[in-house]
């Protein structure tokens, strides 16, 4: 079997499963069964990628290319580097999570709902292989659709209007991102993120980096998150801070800094000022929200400006850290959202006035919260301690003061986490929290305790991912190269 | 003994055809029982179709050189095959939802006048679309005009057939009235172009401006401006539009399918062929002037999509709107944009074909306009139905789950290619304008229960929902031409890029 053709299964298999869905006639059971299965075998063909992929070696790996609008030089045109690979395995594990959560909740109308999973899996690995800027954009709007009706029809009493915002925000920066593609692949002949030359346009580098912001978000483009994070089902949010935002960081790492050298040193203190703010800001609201949901949003905020951070520091340490960390928090605000989602389904609520003292009786519940907001809150040792050590140390080569503000986010991550654990798990038992809420069942501690799992894995190898995604483990060199 | 010229029949047999059915439906209106009129004479127009899709791929196939026909009159091209192959398309699948949609069942009705002029409308829809086939070979102002007429006259009786429904007279009566200004002033246009280098046919047309240097004569160029506008009151172009939401809203459904999809093909099939042929050493006008048809209709036809309740109406600014988006191909001159609008009518084709079926299909349970409030529920109520809407709108807003994603995509490129960024952005900001309106139909159609609208469905009440085989065989026909654009480019494109190199 050729390997590299992997990477299309990858996105083929859970398109055909979501349409083998929909057409055929299944029982709910069937239904379930079916999507989670298929979302267990693309996290076992990851582990079969990542297993034979040449960490050292440059270029692009696992690589497949047809043409498609032959005369624009378009094609399809699909590969990973390293950091991609990871981001991909971020994809298949958060999204095999998902759908399990939303089979063992047991959601409305199976065949929708897990067809509609089951395409947003293969199009987000799309987002992340895809290397042309045509398919890239495909993939990228492409991921809106089923969003859009999973928020629409599975969300909660507001999903109509946040349905409309995440679209016209998300769709505003996605629009100008089209013009951009078309106006570069004109001009330089080819639309292949490979072989395409660097470009020092900065109207297109905005083009760009618009949409990204708008998608990681940082500040002031976040207008779309609370409402979209706050009436989504659990696993959606979760997808969507986890993996969706994920892509907006992906592409300023792998289109806006990598194509645009010149546009990105002459924007860098702008858009570090746009992260630092983010992490601040974001921090603050986290502190100030008064529910578990608005906790973790708001904090999925601070984490995007903690990347953009460290991927705009352009030295190795920020490159470096922010894919460790893209991955870490990706785990992490899936874990979150799911307990989450577990937490709202015994007590009706997420808000912390209702809830408290859920730690008593309740232990497996109690650690694996506790557990997720000790490795989200960076505490020494953890995964995501050592993106953020990482990102703080590339900060600092930058400029000592961007480190300054980036330590003070952590400071106010502590903070906010800590609260939120004590708001749930401690004090006094909250009006909402009755005997009925009990413990997490097995099906739950099923899909959670392997998230936790992989979480303190990284934690205690965090090289696993910091040093293999770049080739030879030296990012500067390799993104001003253009990973050839 | 007068002189005639030699004919090309093969060149002319796909009219031939489709000319011949209308005859033969016609006939059946009066020798055919009343109980087999309806089944016969749709029969009839369906192999008349089909037909025309052999002869017309066939010509397509054996034409590699483009020539003009019987006294340089038409021409046997790849550009007019192409174009002809689509029209019938159409054609078969509006006589696919036709046979249940077009009233004559419709409920209370006097039953002795049932199905009383049901042959006479496939008869009607099959002479159209001859019509159709012939004005996008048509190689002269003479050819172009009388064959304008001829489909638009069928169009005409077509919107009005349904006269028991006050709508729908008044639909028929409008486009005569606003239709015969626009004939008028493409005839007006003709002669003053005739007036100007004494040619009617488009290459002499050209060669006389050349020779005479006639580039910026006041009476060319006066013409030229008249056979624009009434060009684009075909294509219901902004500001040319007026008559396209109240009629697209009171005519029969299927018809105002057929209309949205044909006459647009039609239209700019031809346009493209005058405007480079004719009036080649023009460009620098027309293209400025298709430029600002192309913004205003984007302006007006989103704008005016965005207050919409009525889906049909929503769906005839939308036609607006995707007019100017057409448009932006056809304002570049260049190669790039011709391929890129024909690309574009083939996937717009698709995608408003399917839409009204679809609307068809629920205005039918109803018994009443489909509106966004009562399309409530219609997704869980009719997957398959509810699914192809959702394509479609999709495909006008160019998601790319539909073959509007690559349209759009190549009529920018072309945009951007003549240096017309600003065009780009036009069109990108009326782009996300038009999300607005298009999601609300994905919206009311998934998102809102129907229970909480009290619907009472006609034709549903006490069963499920009627088996339309053939409607869902006609919008399964578009779907799969909307989402294979997506996918099945390169062919596609090779075979519009043959068309275009005829021209």
């Amino acid at each position: 079997m050729n390997w590299s053709s992997v990477t299309t299964v990858l996105i083929c298999l859970p398109l055909g499963a979501a349409v083998a869905i929909w057409i055929l006639p299944l029982s709910r059971f069937a239904t379930g069964s079916l999507a989670v299965l298929v979302s267990l075998v693309e996290v076992a063909l990851w582990i079969e990628q990542a297993a034979r992929f040449d960490y050292g070696a440059s270029g692009l790996q696992n690589a497949q290319q047809t043409p498609w609008i032959k005369e624009l030089n378009v094609s399809y045109h699909v590969g990973e580097y390293g950091f991609s690979l990871f981001l991909v395995g971020l994809t298949v594990v958060a999204m095999a999570a998902a759908i399990s959560y939303g089979f063992w909740v047991g959601r409305d109308r199976p065949r929708a709902y897990f067809g509609l999973m089951l395409f947003l899996t293969g199009v987000t690995v799309g987002v992340f292989v895809a290397q042309d800027l045509l398919l890239f954009y495909a993939f990228f709007e492409a991921m809106l659709i089923p969003l859009y009706v999973l928020i629409g029809v599975w969300g909660g009493a507001g999903r109509l209007g946040a349905t409309l915002k995440l679209l016209l925000y998300t769709m505003a920066g996605s629009l100008l991102m089209l013009a951009a593609i078309v106006v570069y692949g004109l001009k330089y002949g080819t639309f292949d993120l490979v072989t395409g030359p660097t470009s020092a346009s900065r109207w297109l580098f905005l083009g760009f980096m618009f949409a990204f912001l708008i998608k990681a978000p940082l500040f002031p483009f976040h207008g779309w998150l609370p409402d979209s994070y706050r009436e989504a089902p659990a696993e959606v949010t979760a997808v969507l801070s986890g993996v969706i935002a994920k892509a907006g960081t992906y592409g300023m790492l792998r289109i806006a800094i990598t194509k645009f050298p010149e546009p990105t040193s002459y924007y860098r203190t702008t858009i570090l000022a746009l992260a630092a703010a983010s992490l601040i800001y974001g921090s603050v609201l986290a502190f100030r929200s008064p529910d578990f949901r608005g906790v973790v949003l708001y904090s999925s905020m601070a984490a995007s400006g903690l990347i953009a951070l460290g991927l705009f520091s352009g030295t190795n340490l920020g490159y470096d850290g922010a894919v460790l960390q893209m991955v870490a928090h990706g785990l992490i605000s899936v874990s979150l959202f799911l307990i989450a989602g577990t937490i709202e389904r015994r007590t009706t609520s997420d808000q912390f006035a209702f809830l408290g003292g859920m730690a008593r009786g309740r232990p497996a519940l109690a650690t694996l919260l506790m557990a997720t907001g000790v490795i989200s809150l960076a505490v020494p040792g953890s995964a995501a301690f050592a993106g953020e050590f990482l990102i703080l140390g590339g900060a600092y080569q930058r400029a000592w003061w961007w480190a300054v503000l980036g330590a003070t986010g952590i400071v106010l991550a502590a903070m906010y986490m800590l609260r939120l654990i004590s708001a749930v798990l401690h004090e006094a038992r909250g009006s909402m929290v009755g005997d009925e809420a009990m413990d997490l069942r097995p099906g739950e501690l099923a899909l959670i305790v392997p998230l936790v799992g992989v979480l303190l894995a990284l934690s205690l190898w965090p090289a696993g991912i910091s040093s293999h995604s770049f080739a030879g483990d030296r990012p500067t060199k390799a993104v001003q190269e253009q990973f050839k | 003994m007068i002189a005639t010229p030699h004919v090309d029949w093969f060149a002319i047999s796909t009219m031939i055809v489709l000319l011949g059915a209308s005859f033969v439906a016609l006939l059946s209106a009066v020798l055919v029982p009343r109980a087999w009129r309806r089944n016969v004479a749709s029969t009839v127009a369906a192999l008349g179709f089909l037909g025309g899709i052999v002869t017309s791929v066939w010509i397509y196939v054996d034409t590699p050189d483009a020539h003009r026909v019987i006294a340089n009159s038409f021409y046997r091209d790849r550009w007019t095959a192409l174009a002809q192959v689509v029209l019938c398309g159409i054609g078969f699948v509006t006589t696919l939802i036709s046979v249940d949609h077009i009233p004559g069942r419709r409920r209370g009705a006097d039953p002795s006048r049932r199905d009383d002029h049901i042959a006479e409308f496939f008869a009607l829809l099959l002479a159209a679309t001859a019509g159709m086939t012939f004005i996008v070979g048509a190689a002269n102002l003479m050819g172009l005009f009388l064959s304008l007429e001829w489909f638009s006259i069928a169009l005409y009786i077509m919107c009005a057939i349904d006269y028991d429904l006050e709508g729908s007279l008044e639909a028929g009566l409008k486009y005569l009235i606003v239709g015969s200004f626009g004939s008028a002033s493409l005839l007006f246009g003709s002669a003053l172009v005739y007036g100007a280098t004494n040619q009617i046919g488009f290459l002499e047309i050209a060669e006389q401006v050349a020779k005479l240097g006639l580039s910026h004569d006041v009476l060319l160029v006066l013409g030229l401006a008249m056979i624009i506008s009434g060009l684009a009151f075909k294509a219901s172009a902004a500001p040319f539009h007026m008559w396209t939401p109240d009629v697209y809203e009171g005519a029969p459904t299927p018809v105002t399918a057929f209309m949205s999809a044909a006459t647009k093909v039609a239209a700019l099939f031809l346009a493209v062929r005058v405007l480079n042929i004719a009036f080649g050493q023009e460009r620098y006008l027309w293209s400025w002037a298709f430029a600002g048809i192309a913004v205003a209709s984007l302006a007006i036809g989103n704008l005016g999509a965005l207050g919409q309740r009525n889906v049909k109406r929503m769906l005839a600014y939308s036609s607006v709107a995707q007019a100017g988006f057409m448009l932006i191909g056809l304002s570049t001159g260049t190669a790039l944009g011709a391929r890129g609008l024909a690309y574009y009518l083939v996937a717009y084709s698709a995608a408003a074909f399917g839409s009204f079926a679809v609307v068809a299909a629920r205005e039918r349970e109803l018994g009443e306009p489909v509106t966004l409030d009562n399309l409530a529920g219609f997704g869980w109520e009719r997957p398959f139905l509810g699914v192809a809407m959702w394509f479609f709108v999709f495909s006008f807003a160019g998601l790319p789950v539909g073959g509007g994603f690559i349209a759009k995509f190549l009529v920018f490129s072309a945009a951007y290619g003549h240096g017309w960024t600003w065009l780009v952005i036009v069109g990108v900001v009326f782009t996300l304008v038009s999300l607005y309106y298009y999601l609300a139909i994905v919206r009311a159609m998934y998102m809102r229960p129907a229970a909480e609208q009290e619907l009472r469905l006609v034709a549903v009440a006490g069963g499920s929902p009627a088996r339309e085989t053939l409607l869902h065989g006609a919008v399964g026909i578009a779907l799969v031409v909307s989402v294979g654009t997506l996918f099945a480019v390169p062919p596609l494109l090779r075979i519009i890029e043959h068309a275009v190199s005829a021209l």
